[in-house]
Parts: C-alpha cells; sequence; structure tokens
C-alpha cells in the first residue's frame, strides 16, 4: 500500500483501466492471479525459452536482455521506489564489471602473466560487497544534497569513473584498451563457455533478485522508500530515519548493478571504458522509464523490450518488423472509430502509391534508389516510399520535415489529427527507408531518447508501472 | 611566470563561455525549477550553424565578406536558430510536464539532449569539422601582445562579446518590464499569473534568450578550439550548470563568477597537472564544492518550504 496517497484517488486509473469489454474481463483475470504465480510463469517461460535451442546472436541478445534487466530492476530501487535522480548508476555497473575483470584476468599479476583467477563465487561474493560500499559512499552524497542536484553530483560521479577507468593506465585498468581475456565464470571444476550458459545464469540471478526485492519492498525498508519518495519532510517526522534509507537505496541499487556488471564481463570476455559512459547510462533509463519506474516487472519488461529494440533496428531484415509493427500497433490501439483507422491505413497506402507514380512519372532518378529495409519488407514499400538515388540528403531533409510533422500532429485538434496522420507516417517511412535504417547505431540512440520523451508525456507511469497521484 | 598569465588567459577564454551557457541553465532554472541537461547541447547546435553560415560564404580560405561581418553574421545566426530551438523544445517537450513530478521532465530532457546529440550526428556527420580560424583571423600574432604574452583576437572577441551580452542581460533582467515579469514568474508562477502576466510566453521568452545565448557561445568555442562535434555539448553543459550552481542559480553575476572558477580550474590543471586529468579534477573540484555549499558560494541558503 503506497504511502502518503490517498487510497481511493491512487486506485482512480487502476478503476478506470479495468473497465469494461473483453480488455476488463482479462484485465480482472489477470489481477486475480498473484504475484508469486506470476513469477514463477516468468522464470518458466524465460527457461522454456532458454531450451530453443535458438542460434547464438538471439541467444547473445538474450543474456543482454536480462542483463539490461537486472540493471533496471536496480536502477528502479533508487529511482522508482526512492525517488532519488541517480544519474551516477552506470559507475555501479562499470564497477561491478572492472571488478570482475580484475579478479579473473592477469590484471593484478604481473607481465601478462598471473593474477587472481578466483573461482565465480568468491569474485561474486566480492565484487557485490565492494560496490555495495561504494555505492554507500555516494550514497552519503544524498544526505547533503537533494533533487536536481543529487543528479547532477552523481552524473559527475559517473563522468568521474569513466575518466579514471579511460585514463588511468598503470598496466592495472587497462586505459582505453580495457581488460581483455577474462575467464569464464568458474566454479568447483566447471565454467560456463555458452552464451545459452550466461542466459541461465542471468535468468537465475535477474529471478532471485527480483524475488528478493519483492520481499524487501513489502518490508519496512520498502515502506521507508516509498514514503521518503513521496514527503521526506513527513516521513522524517514519522520517526523513519531518512538518512540511512536513502544511503541504502543507492547501495542495494549498486549491488545489483555489480550482478549485472559481472555478468557483462563475463560474457563479453572485455570490459572497456566505453561500456560505462552516459550512453549506457541513458539506455538504462529508457528501459526503466518504458516500463514504469516502481514496477519489478515493468523494469524487467522494460529491459527486454529496449535492449532486444535495439537489437532488432541493427539489422535491416528485423528492423522494418519494428518500425512498421510499431506504426501499426500504434494506430490498432489508439485509432477509433474503425472508419477513422481503415481510412487512415487506406489513405495513407494510396497517398505513398500515388506520390511514388508521379515523382516517377516526372523523373525517374528521384525514384531509382531502393528502400533500406532488406527482405519482403522491402519489396513490398518499393513501390510505396520514396527513395531517391543519392538519398542522404533526401533522407536528411525528410528526418527535419518529420520532426516538424510529428510537432504538427501534436498540435492539431482532434479532428484534423487523422489528415495530418497520413503524410506524416509516409513521410517518417520515407526518411526511415532512405536514411535510419542505413545509421543503425544512430536510430537506435534516437529511437531511445524517442521513448524517454514520448513515455514521460504519453504515459508517465510506463507500461505496467501504476499511476501516482501526488497529493498536495 | 608567463605561463602562468597565458593560463589564465586560457582559463577566461573557456570560463567565459561556460558562462555564457551557466546564464542560460541559470534564467531556466529560475523560471521552471528544471534542469535543462539539451542546453548543452543547444550550445554544440550554435557551433554548427556558425560553421555553415562560415561555409556559406565561401569558407575559411576564400571569404566573400569582410572578417567582423561574418563574425557578427555567425553570432545572430546561431543566436535566432538556437534561440528558435530552445524555444520549440519547451514547447513540445517541456510545456505538456509543466505540472508533472519534479522526475519527469528531468528525463524528457535527458532524452532531448540525446535526440538533439544523435539527431547532428545523422545530418552531419560524425567527424568534426574544423572552423580553420587561423586562415581567416591571425591568431598568432594578432591582437594584443604584451611582452611574450599574447591574447589573440577571438579571445578578444569572447572577452567583449561575453561581458556586453552579460551586461545586456542585466539591463532586461533589471529595467524592462520582460525582466520584471520574469523575476515575477521565478518568485511565484502562480502569483505572476494572477496578476496578468502570460507566463507561458514569459517562458518561451526565457528560453529564447537562454538559448540564444548558448548559440553564440557555441560559435565563440568554435572559433576559439577549431573543432566542434556533436558529442561536446552533454559535459559543456553539465560544467556550465555547476558553474551556474557554484555562482548560485538565478543571479547573473553568480553565473559569469561561476563559469570563471570553473574555466580557470580547468585550464590550470590542464596546464600544471595534466591534461588527461584536467576532466577528472574538475569533476572532483565540482563535487567537492556541490557537496560543501549546495547553494553556491555567494547564495543564501534557501529554507525549505512546507
Amino acid at each position: 500500500m503506497p504511502i502518503g496517497v490517498d487510497e481511493w484517488v491512487a486506485q482512480h486509473a487502476d478503476r478506470a483501466e479495468v473497465g469494461g469489454g473483453w480488455r476488463g474481463t482479462v484485465g480482472r483475470l489477470a489481477g486475480r492471479v498473484g504475484w508469486w504465480p506470476r513469477w514463477g510463469l516468468a522464470v518458466l517461460a524465460g527457461l522454456f525459452f532458454g531450451q530453443l535451442a535458438l542460434n547464438v546472436n538471439i541467444q547473445t541478445t538474450a543474456v543482454n536482455c536480462l542483463i539490461y534487466a537486472i540493471l533496471a530492476v536496480g536502477l528502479n530501487i533508487a529511482v522508482g521506489w526512492t525517488g532519488l535522480l541517480d544519474l551516477g548508476y552506470v559507475a555501479f555497473f562499470g564497477f561491478g564489471a572492472y571488478g570482475y575483470a580484475l579478479f579473473s584476468s592477469t590484471a593484478l599479476g604481473s607481465g601478462g602473466a598471473g593474477g587472481a583467477h578466483l573461482p565465480a563465487i568468491e569474485t561474486f561474493a566480492i565484487v557485490v560487497l565492494a560496490t555495495g560500499i561504494f555505492g554507500a559512499l555516494i550514497g552519503l552524497m544524498a544526505l547533503r544534497v537533494s533533487g536536481d542536484y543529487l543528479a547532477i553530483v552523481t552524473l559527475f560521479v559517473g563522468q568521474a569513473f569513466f575518466e579514471v577507468v579511460n585514463n588511468v593506465d598503470p598496466g592495472t585498468l587497462g586505459g582505453v584498451n580495457g581488460l581483455f581475456g577474462l575467464d569464464p565464470v568458474h566454479w568447483l571444476g566447471g565454467q560456463i563457455t555458452t552464451p545459452n550458459g550466461y542466459y541461465y545464469l542471468a535468468l537465475v540471478v535477474c529471478a532471485g533478485l527480483v524475488g528478493l526485492l519483492h520481499f524487501l519492498d513489502n518490508s519496512r525498508t520498502g515502506r521507508g522508500w516509498r514514503s521518503v519518495r513521496e514527503d521526506e519532510l513527513a516521513a522524517e517526522a514519522m520517526t523513519v530515519s531518512t538518512g540511512i534509507v536513502k544511503v541504502m537505496a543507492i547501495s542495494f541499487g549498486a549491488m545489483v548493478a555489480a550482478f549485472a556488471g559481472v555478468i557483462f564481463a563475463a560474457q563479453q570476455d572485455t570490459v572497456f571504458p566505453t561500456n560505462f559512459t552516459a550512453n549506457i547510462l541513458i539506455l538504462i533509463y529508457a528501459c526503466l522509464v518504458l516500463g514504469g519506474a516502481g514496477s519489478l516487472a515493468g523494469a524487467v519488461l522494460g529491459g527486454i523490450l529496449v535492449t532486444a529494440g535495439e537489437q532488432l533496428v541493427s539489422s535491416p531484415t528485423d528492423a522494418g518488423y519494428l518500425f512498421y509493427g510499431l506504426i501499426l500497433l500504434g494506430l490498432l490501439l489508439k485509432l477509433r472509430p474503425w472508419r477513422v483507422l481503415a481510412g487512415v491505413l487506406v489513405g495513407t497506402a494510396v497517398f505513398g502509391v500515388a506520390l511514388h507514380a508521379i515523382v516517377g512519372a516526372i523523373s525517374s532518378s528521384a525514384t531509382a534508389g531502393s528502400p533500406g529495409s532488406a527482405g519482403w519488407i522491402g519489396s513490398l514499400v518499393s513501390h510505396w516510399v520514396i527513395v531517391p538515388a543519392n538519398a542522404t540528403t533526401f533522407g536528411n531533409v525528410l528526418y527535419i520535415l518529420t520532426i516538424v510533422l510529428v510537432f504538427v500532429f501534436v498540435r492539431a485538434s482532434e479532428r484534423w489529427r487523422p489528415f495530418v496522420l497520413v503524410p506524416t507516417i509516409w513521410v517518417a517511412a520515407c526518411c526511415w527507408e532512405s536514411r535510419l535504417v542505413v545509421n543503425p547505431a544512430i536510430t537506435a540512440q534516437i529511437l531511445i531518447g524517442a521513448i524517454l520523451i514520448a513515455t514521460m508525456t504519453i504515459r508517465p507511469q510506463g507500461l505496467l508501472g501504476t499511476m501516482r497521484v501526488e497529493v498536495v | 611566470m608567463h605561463e602562468f598569465i597565458q593560463t589564465i588567459i586560457n582559463g577566461l577564454e573557456t570560463g567565459f563561455l561556460y558562462a555564457l551557457i551557466a546564464l542560460g541553465y541559470s534564467m531556466v532554472y529560475g523560471v521552471l525549477k528544471l534542469l535543462n541537461f539539451a542546453h548543452g547541447d543547444v550550445y554544440m547546435v550554435g557551433a554548427y550553424i556558425g560553421y555553415y553560415v562560415l561555409q556559406a560564404f565561401g569558407g575559411p580560405t576564400a571569404l566573400s565578406i569582410p572578417v567582423p561581418l561574418l563574425v557578427f553574421l555567425m553570432f545572430v545566426a546561431a543566436a535566432l536558430g538556437c534561440g528558435l530551438l530552445g524555444v520549440g523544445i519547451e514547447r513540445f517537450a517541456y510545456r505538456p510536464l509543466r505540472d508533472a513530478p519534479r522526475i519527469a521532465p528531468l528525463i524528457t530532457a535527458l532524452g532531448v539532449s540525446f535526440i538533439l546529440e544523435n539527431s547532428v550526428l545523422l545530418l552531419f556527420g560524425g567527424f568534426t569539422k574544423s572552423y580553420s580560424t587561423n586562415s581567416f583571423i591571425n591568431v598568432d600574432t594578432g591582437g594584443i601582445n604584451i611582452g611574450s604574452i599574447n591574447i589573440d583576437p577571438v579571445q578578444i572577441t569572447i572577452f567583449v562579446g561575453s561581458i556586453l551580452m552579460m551586461y545586456g542581460l542585466m539591463q532586461i533582467v533589471d529595467r524592462t518590464t520582460l525582466g520584471k515579469s520574469m523575476r515575477a514568474v521565478a518568485s511565484d508562477r502562480e502569483a505572476a499569473e494572477m496578476l496578468g502576466i502570460n507566463v507561458d510566453r514569459i517562458i518561451s521568452y526565457t528560453f529564447f534568450i537562454g538559448s540564444a545565448m548558448a548559440g553564440v557561445a557555441g560559435v565563440m568555442s568554435g572559433l576559439a578550439f577549431n573543432q566542434i562535434s556533436a558529442t561536446v555539448g552533454f559535459l559543456a553543459g553539465l560544467k556550465a550548470f555547476t558553474a551556474a550552481v557554484v555562482g548560485g542559480i538565478g543571479s547573473i553575476p553568480g553565473a559569469m563568477i561561476g563559469g570563471l572558477f570553473i574555466g580557470l580550474c580547468e585550464a590550470f590543471a590542464a596546464t600544471y597537472v595534466s591534461t588527461k586529468f584536467s576532466d577528472l579534477i574538475v569533476f572532483g573540484i565540482l563535487i567537492v564544492v556541490m557537496l560543501a555549499r549546495p547553494t553556491g558560494l555567494f547564495a543564501q541558503p534557501a529554507l525549505q518550504k512546507v
């Protein structure tokens, strides 16, 4: 039960969401399943996924998904539950990864030989504890500064961590080149070498941590965290020791991040400073915000969705599924009544084909390029989008045009929106085919930024979070 | 001694740039209580606008107009472009979240910053671009020479330009109706609205002025350091925000002093300790300052209102 929130008001969104119709029925049935059965089902689904014997790329992506799920779960403690904007979180991830790297390579030896090479269980224990202490030290800052000031100080800590591992190079931390040749996770004579093995390791760690944190969430400490988030002054008046509670939040989050760091380092078998930049921090935030800050299931879901989406974007055959799939899904969910939906779909198709034909008749070179998407999507849209032979400048112009059209769409009145939507979708698709698909790395980053903005504007509680009502 | 004075001059050069960015941060923070992470990227966009103005007039080696006019045009174009960009960002990203919990606009600001940075990467490519300042401005022997100490024309432009802009801003804030409305919105938005001040418009003006100054700072940085890239904005913005905090949020002379303080720290760390660790040292100093005096070196500690 959230503290500092009027119960009836706080549940308003739930009541509104679980309404009539088949969606209401499904929602009510799902609401009847308890937390632990749901947890068990998710773990079973994860185990089943591991048994599918998919190819190595998918398995590696799955490990990354789980790593980011763990990271988002850890970030959720400070950001979602305690309301502390911790922008140095990526340093804990890096601390864990570098910790594992130091104890599992020749880094602590001399001349490229020797080194610690500790068994997995010892490394895990040492690294997680060390990161917890590091986190507690950073957490002490939360006693001095709060709000935006805490955000900026922790951001400096994150940047400082990057500067340290990037520039200090006494042969131990590796500098720009990072540390490489790390041992796989090994314990009692066995070792994990396959991506699938790391998948199961990450799954066990993730499931275990989520279970533990669920207990913690319902404990006195968890209530303390939420009380600090809702109203620190009131919490203090109610004898919550806000200082200890805040330090604990950041420290526990750091420990969770350390687990992710260890798995990340072991699976990748190298660590580089660039693995722990502000970009990664924003990626983790996107995971948490999309899934829903304050919800464990949301954090896990967000981590999986964002990482899988990022992977999809980087492949020209699969990127189309993501882009057109999301557009279709959005239209299907949001456009009502059905005749408007049908009108927009047909209108968009006709609009594109007609423009393609007209432009092609005027100048054949203007439609000479081929869409960036490969596979059947590419051939399907090739008569719908316009891609000139040299598409770079054209794509750049369309990119700006897309942004302008999205702004116009946002500002347009309800009545005009369907009419603006048609050219917006088509221009976005042309831009996607001519410019964005060919630059998957940048595209992924832009999409991550868009996720942050769109989630905060449209659905601030994320996919699975619950709406918070501020009681003044 | 010569090295010491030259370091001070270089430190003032970066310091004034930080101060100009810090002013925008400080104004926006004062009016909206929003940490606008995208502000640093607006500064970066300003540098790019300046670069393309330079290219439009024939490029650094074959200029078609006199240099002072060119520099003036670069400043104006960057100020207008960035000002409009700032207004647009506020209109579409921050205004819908005006009454949301504090954390929502912060995360949005991170997203805007990320999108701006990567859009510039997409549109203009990942390579650093060079202003090649020394092909149209004599930076080695021009300007003021006292003994072996040289203050080059770009540095003079930065010093004079920044001081003029800050003076102008102080006049606006202190003397005009617009400035009065800004101060009113900053001190109590609801009360200002009740007194008939168009709060949305004042906030737009604030974003315009702040972003325009960041844009000019971007052009200055391009002239001074030659290299511009899409990734410089975030870090510069961070340091500038800290400059604003060090000087006390909302205070114009404070932002200037904070910016100069950070610029000098950075220059001395780079000269006397190590270029590699100058950023790390600056971060260290900033963390200590923020922890020791979160309300700034000069501001009075604010009491929490319940």
